[in-house]
């Protein structure tokens, strides 16, 4: 009760959040996207995140109402029931997502990877048959390549998949899986020869096959609405016709997949920042101390002010690396950058959103500590920013 | 079957709304103009009866030119084609022309139901799907939230204060839905795309066989007089509890007749 007297109540709820940023868009179809996404964003996402995230639950409702809106195959060919829409744009969608809850976006973008390896390496025959399905707004799909002993070194993988008859028998054990148990597809990296990066093949499962089994979901520091959970193979019976590209060509899907993956978390990570920047300077605008709104103190105008500058810097890399992609232009290293730059900044702007609060800000009255928490995770999925580094330097030398 | 759909472009409720100074019409030019709410649920219930058993959807609206923008958003949600009855003669007409001419719009689409929402978030009157039911000689089903429907027969929960009626009528007839009858869906992205080359057919009174002396405010057969802006809200009364709070809350209900 004491507590409830010192919170400024009116301060809580009046905090007037504006958002605008200027957006140059290839289309007018680009921006009647954007505005039904903003309006989506606002009448859907925002009023249930707090909800969803105190009670862990996964919005797997609301995924489909995206998915009838058309927002789960963005980026993919329309012949396949895809929305043609450059990475420029599919970058800004997500982005606009993330405003409003940061797991909602991650599922979109963890859904689009997991499209890619049948988008971009599946035969024709694969491409008809499950492509319409996977882009089509009902289903999800999740990307199996990290294991307990293996994130960053992915090539060190043990799950195994042994040729029988017409089958992958699958076995094994993958960690850190979002949509565990709620995805309806799983890419699934497996070893198939041997050792190293060579001896890697994509399979894709269906999610009911029997010997697939989610385990209990991780108590994760932030996102908690995103369901991460290991998922145990048990001699799971793959068919062969789902084997994508050949035997032991997996591991370049695994990385090309991954390369446009983290355009997608670096997307994520900018409009989790504006979400940040946008609250922050609202609070500052309105929290008086000494006589008049603290906005008005240098020192906490020049921190707002770095704060949009670094958003600002993070979305004009993601769509620079973006639209290399879209030209068909060598892109990895720039994605490499952009994820590292933004994800960085996110961190950074969250945590000064929180001290522009103050105390308010490390309560959970106010969205900027769950934005802090949110942040972290986006330094370490996707290749954690150290392999980011890693990727950029080998570009590097290489020449 | 042919469905037609009524739908109304109105100022956004949730905004600032006002009527003009100069003839005391709704001031559309200085609003935020969206579809009434309530015909998002007319166009959902004719969208869940199309994919049900198959047939058209027609959006009809009467409005100024700048309802287009309210008719593609309407069409981005999936009917077929739209009709948009536009022309200067109706500005100001009443609730009884506006009927006529929507009257007349439909008699040329040879509908089997036409469904409207239950009221517009503007005029609020709520007697169009009576009126046109009426000129048109047919049956109106009003205040639904539900529709069924069976061969040539409909069925709907009539909403009441209490619960709900049933009622029953065969087509050709008009429904009229409250917004607890479906959940609208969003327009999807290739909606909106599809939606630009949807055929949208704009009709004159000419076109419809109305005279123009019959709408507008020649025709009308209301007038508004004067308007004023509703008075600002007075604060209301503190109680301060020092041990008496109880009684001073039944007293102030008394006083007002409250309890
Ligand atoms: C919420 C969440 C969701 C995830 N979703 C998925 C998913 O859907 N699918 C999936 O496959 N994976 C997923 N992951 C796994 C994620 O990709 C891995 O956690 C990540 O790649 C790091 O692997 P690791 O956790 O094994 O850390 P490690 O690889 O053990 O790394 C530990 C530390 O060592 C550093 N390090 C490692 N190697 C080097 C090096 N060569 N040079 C410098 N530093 C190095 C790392 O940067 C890190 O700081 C998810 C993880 C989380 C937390
Ligand atoms: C403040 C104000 C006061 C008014 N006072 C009067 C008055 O006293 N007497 C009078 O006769 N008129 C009056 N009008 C005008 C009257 O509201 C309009 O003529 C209106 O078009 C008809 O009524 P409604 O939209 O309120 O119908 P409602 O019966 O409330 O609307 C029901 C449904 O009919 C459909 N519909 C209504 N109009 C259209 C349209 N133009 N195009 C397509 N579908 C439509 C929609 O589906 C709507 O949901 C007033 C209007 C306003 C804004």
């Amino acid at each position: 009760m004491q507590r409830l007297n010192t919170l400024p109540a009116d301060l809580v709820t009046s905090v007037n959040v504006h958002s605008h940023v200027e957006r140059i868009l290839p289309t007018d179809e680009a921006y009647a996207l954007l505005e039904l996404v903003r309006e989506i964003a606002d009448a859907e996402l925002a009023p249930r995140v707090d909800d969803f995230e105190a009670r862990g639950e996964f919005p797997r409702e609301l995924l489909r109402t995206l998915g009838r809106v058309g927002l789960l195959g963005l980026p993919y060919p329309e012949e396949y029931g895809g929305g043609a829409q450059p990475y420029e744009v599919y970058l800004q969608v997500l982005e606009e997502l993330a405003r409003r809850w940061l797991a909602v976006a991650e599922a979109v973008s963890v859904h689009t990877l997991a499209c890619y390896p049948v988008a971009g390496y599946g035969s024709d025959a694969q491409r008809k048959r499950f492509l319409p399905d996977m882009l089509g707004g009902e289903l999800l799909g999740a990307y199996c390549l990290s294991e307990p002993a293996g994130g960053s070194d992915a090539a060190a993988m043990t799950t195994k998949a042994v040729r029988d008859g017409d089958e992958y028998v699958v076995t094994g054990t993958k960690a850190w899986i979002t949509h565990a148990g709620q995805a309806d597809f799983y890419n699934v990296f497996c070893r198939t020869g041997g050792p190293g990066a060579g001896g890697v093949s994509c399979l894709l499962a269906d999610a009911a096959t029997p010997g697939i089994e989610p385990q209990a979901r991780e108590r994760t520091m932030g996102l908690r609405s995103s369901p991460v959970a290991q998922i145990a193979f048990d001699g799971a019976r793959v068919p062969a016709d789902r084997l994508l590209s050949e035997e032991n060509k997996g591991f370049r899907i695994a990385m090309s997949a991954l390369d446009g993956g983290r355009l997608g978390i670096a997307a994520c990570a900018v409009g989790l920042a504006q979400a940040a920047v946008d609250y922050a300077v609202a609070y500052a605008g309105e929290r008086e101390q000494f006589g008049r709104p603290i906005a008005q103190f240098q020192g906490i105008g020049f921190m707002l002010a770095d704060m949009a500058t670094q958003v600002s810097a993070a979305r004009a890399l993601v769509l620079a690396a973006a639209r290399l992609r879209d030209a068909g232009r060598p892109y990895g290293a720039e994605a490499a950058k952009a994820k590292l730059f933004a994800t960085d900044a996110a961190m950074r702007v969250t945590t000064d959103a929180v001290q522009v609060l103050g105390g308010y800000g490390y309560v959970a009255d106010h969205p900027v500590e769950r934005y802090m928490r949110e942040a972290k995770v986006l330094q370490i999925v996707e290749g954690t920013n150290q392999i980011q580094r890693l990727v950029i330097s080998r570009a590097l030398t290489r020449g | 079957m042919k469905i037609v759909v009524l739908v109304k472009q109105v100022p956004d409720s949730g905004a600032e709304r006002n009527l003009r100074s100069d003839d005391n019409t709704v001031d559309r030019g200085s609003a935020n103009n969206v579809i009434n709410e309530m015909d998002e649920y007319a166009i959902e219930e004719a969208l869940s009866i199309q994919e049900k058993h198959g047939g058209e959807v027609v959006v009809l609206t009467m409005g100024p030119s700048g309802a287009t923008e309210s008719i593609r958003k309407a069409l981005s949600m999936g009917p077929d084609s739209a009709v948009h009855v536009a022309d200067d003669a109706l500005h100001g007409s009443c609730a009884v022309a506006t009927s006529k001419v929507l009257a007349a719009a439909i008699g040329q689409l040879d509908a089997d139901l036409i469904i409207c929402g239950a009221e517009s978030t503007d005029g609020r009157v709520q007697v169009m799907p009576h009126m046109i039911a009426e000129r048109l000689g047919i049956a109106a089903l009003t205040g639904a939230r539900k529709l069924t429907v069976d061969g040539s027969t409909l069925t709907i929960e009539r909403q009441t204060e209490e619960g709900y009626e049933v009622v029953t009528a065969s087509t050709p007839a008009v429904v009229s839905v409250w917004d607890t009858i479906n959940e609208p869906r969003y327009p999807s992205f290739k909606g909106i795309m599809a939606a630009k080359k949807k055929p949208l057919e704009t009709k004159s009174l000419a076109d419809l066989g109305v005279d123009a002396s019959e709408v507008g405010f020649d025709g009308a057969t209301s007038t508004v007089v004067e308007h004023s802006k509703r008075p600002p809200r007075q604060a209301g009364n503190k109680v301060a509890d020092s041990g008496d709070g109880g009684v001073q809350l039944v007293q102030y209900l008394s006083s007002e007749k409250f309890v």
